[in-house]
């Protein structure tokens, strides 16, 4: 089972993540976690099942989204590598355009030198690469306690709470 | 200039916290090298040909007296006691111990400096003119809106990880002295018929080994929306820029495939979503910006006469005629330092010049300085009545060059001698030609002109935009060197022509002096070499220097 660090505490998971090109056939279970493309073709049969957890990859958009995040209990955005940014644009996206409010997860190939910028950016779970000492990455989210810009966590820039 | 309250020192100790800890997993294996690369060159830390390099980040280019000697101590107790002022108006350490540089910037940190996003795929530090707030040319001050640039990008958590490094300059003169056309984005302060500030936004320009002009994108944006607008790019870039080909990774690549128009309205549209949000500037917000940049304790009686003193010192009246700038305040000029003197890599300087240039601010301009993209250094508010001992003690120092915006004011980067990427070396190739062309009245005569100096495609010393560019090439493991005609980085940016061929090292020097004749022969009465360039092309120097020996 992968542990993960979830609003700063170390959570086991016990989801199945299903590969890109999977089909209805291959949920399993109401946990399984299922790819965007997948989610998109077949939401009503997916919800029917009692699906609602889905991943999306780092080139794909939220677009085809909008209308069903609100079903979702578990967003994942996959970051496959550290170095591919567009996850923490996404992340954003999810949280300020489409207004979501279940579980943000950033799973692949994270790094605990990431933790803070995930956690402005609006993701609560992060699944950090193995080996990660994940007591060490939860000080991590703490690297920075004050910040310049306005994100998810903090909407109100600091020029804007300067005293 | 800007000055940190509690806010801004308490995120920079943190940087300092986190990066100690981040060495020492790396130095206990807990991170790999492939990892610790990324966050090191965050914090500007290159592991280099000979050794790391550690650049410092000169926000736009401004430095304290008390900066300047805290980097003085630094060069002389963790390196080997000079430092290097590089064309993105920073400064590079080129010897310090990876061990050691946890500490050096807890030193840095004191003194309000950093090494923060000075490399990286990210925000980079924001450059700007060196003669901001004393140019007479000048429109409105750009230095409050770079420190608001500073601070919004300083950890952006969204643009960390950008498909590729990102740079903007902000220039507030009709004259650009920024560059800002071949920058990721280019930012021209502009004041509409209604009296307000804002921005006319150019994007997609860079040099690099696809150098392009930037495109305008929007001819007005009010000051209140800087941002939130640049938030709307950088979030179209990071999702749409390419990450599969690091060489077609930078914005430019983007804007062409798109089209500056169609990019325009990307943007747009990301903006409509964001724009007046609480990322907003506020009035009190550019207030407080501005408070930092206000006019210093000017004198009245500043103003000298200098006629005799010219008479008398030819010398002093060449150094006032090239390295002294025009002031918008009547009794006061710029002066420029050169660190270009002939045997010396341009833009080094030594621990005691550091604390030179910091006795000279404090006693003659407020104690401030500017680096500048061409490698030297401002003092931006000299006295007239001081002009001839700050000449003195420039001298006295080695700075007083009288070569500013000659041929051997050369732009050059650090090249084989230094850095990891080079095809070839640059810093030999500008002494070569500063021991060549030292004849004053000659480099006098020639005028204004432009040469620049890379040692590889990445294009670090700006060859592209140099009137005269230099780049070294590798050609079957052997340095070579292609010259280009024609480059400006100003207002009319253009980007140089490639002559033919390229020559080995020691013809350089030669080749530069047939380009002069061909120049001298043919330009008309007072013609700048660049616009004698444009007038007759390219072909008549072709045929100088390729012409078969008889
Ligand atoms: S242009 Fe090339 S050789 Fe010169 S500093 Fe840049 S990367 Fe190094």
């Amino acid at each position: 089972m992968p542990r993960l660090v979830k609003n700063e505490a170390i959570v086991e998971c016990h989801r199945q993540f299903l590969p890109k090109d999977s089909d209805l056939t291959a949920v399993q279970n109401r946990t399984d976690v299922v790819p965007l493309s997948l989610w998109v073709s077949q939401t009503e049969a997916l919800s029917a099942l009692g699906v609602d957890g889905v991943w999306v990859d780092s080139d794909e958009t939220l677009d085809a989204l909008t209308d069903t995040l609100s079903q979702l209990a578990l967003l994942a955005i996959h970051f496959p590598a550290f170095v591919d940014g567009r996850g923490f644009s996404l992340g954003r996206l999810a949280r300020e355009r489409h207004q979501f409010s279940g579980e943000l997860r950033a799973f692949g190939y994270v790094l605990q030198d990431q933790a803070h910028f995930l956690r402005r950016c609006g993701f609560d779970a992060m699944d950090f690469r193995q080996g990660t000492d994940l007591n060490s990455a939860i000080e991590s989210l703490a690297d920075f306690t004050e910040h310049y810009q306005a994100s998810v966590d903090q909407p109100r820039p600091l020029f804007r709470r300067r005293t | 200039m800007y000055v940190y309250d509690s806010y801004d020192h308490h995120i920079v100790r943190e940087r300092v916290a986190q990066f100690r800890r981040q060495t020492e997993r790396y130095l206990a294996g807990d991170l790999t090298d492939e990892e610790f690369l990324p966050l090191r060159l965050q914090n500007g830390l290159y592991i280099q040909r000979v050794a790391p390099m550690l650049r410092i980040a000169v926000p736009y280019g401004l430095l304290s007296s008390r900066q300047l000697r805290k980097l003085a101590h630094i060069t002389r107790e963790y390196d080997k006691g000079y430092a290097h002022f590089t064309t993105r108006q920073n400064l590079q350490l080129n010897w310090p111990q990876l061990e050691d540089v946890p500490d050096i910037l807890a030193e840095l940190a004191e003194v309000e400096m950093h090494a923060i996003q000075t490399s990286g795929n990210c925000i980079r530090n924001v450059t700007s003119d060196q003669f901001a707030g004393v140019a007479p040319d000048e429109i409105t001050d750009p230095r409050p809106y770079c420190e608001i640039i500073r601070q919004w990008s300083t950890f952006h958590p969204e643009f960390a990880f950008l498909p590729r490094k990102f740079k903007i300059a902000v220039c507030g003169s009709a004259q650009d002295r920024a560059a800002i056309l071949v920058h990721d984005i280019g930012l021209q302060l502009v004041v509409n018929d209604a009296g307000e500030t804002g921005f006319r936004v150019y994007v997609g320009g860079g040099l690099g080994r696809t150098p392009v002009i930037g495109s305008l994108i929007r001819e007005f944006l009010p000051e209140q929306h800087l941002l939130t607008y640049l938030e709307a790019i950088l979030r179209t870039y990071n999702l749409l820029g390419r990450r599969d080909n690091k060489f077609k990774a930078r914005i430019k690549i983007l804007v062409k495939a798109t089209g500056p128009e169609e990019f325009a309205k990307k943007v747009e549209a990301e903006w409509a979503h964001v724009r007046d949000g609480e990322t907003t500037l506020t009035q009190t917000e550019i207030e407080r910006a501005k408070s930092f940049f206000t006019l210093p304790q000017y004198q009245a009686d500043a103003a000298a006469d200098l006629t005799a003193l010219k008479a008398e010192h030819k010398a002093f009246a060449r150094w006032i005629e090239r390295n002294v700038k025009d002031h918008k305040r009547p009794g006061y000029k710029a002066v420029i330092l050169s660190l270009k003197p002939t045997g010396v890599a341009p833009g080094d300087v030594t621990d005691t010049q550091l604390e030179a240039i910091a006795d000279i601010a404090d006693q003659y301009s407020f104690g401030e300085v500017r680096a500048t993209h061409e490698q030297n250094v401002v003092l931006a508010d000299v006295r007239e009545a001081d002009l001839f001992e700050v000449w003195q003690k420039a001298k006295t120092h080695g700075f007083a060059t009288p070569n500013i915006g000659t041929l051997t004011d050369m732009i050059c980067c650090p090249g084989g001698d230094f850095c990891s990427l080079a095809n070839a070396k640059s810093i030999p190739i500008a002494e070569a030609i500063q021991r060549r062309f030292e004849d004053m009245d000659y480099l006098y005569d020639l005028g204004d002109l432009t040469l620049n100096i890379s040692g590889c495609m990445n294009a670090c010393g700006h060859h592209h935009v140099g009137h005269i560019g230099i780049l070294g090439v590798d050609k079957k493991g052997e340095e070579f060197y292609q010259v280009q005609l024609g480059g400006s980085a100003s207002n009319d940016a253009s980007l140089g022509t490639v002559l033919g061929p390229s020559f080995g090292r020691d013809d350089v020097p030669d080749v530069i002096q047939k380009i002069l004749d061909v120049y001298v022969e043919r330009r008309l009465q007072e013609e700048l070499f660049l616009d004698t360039y444009r007038r007759i092309g390219v072909q008549p120097f072709k045929e100088r220097i390729y012409a078969k020996a008889s």
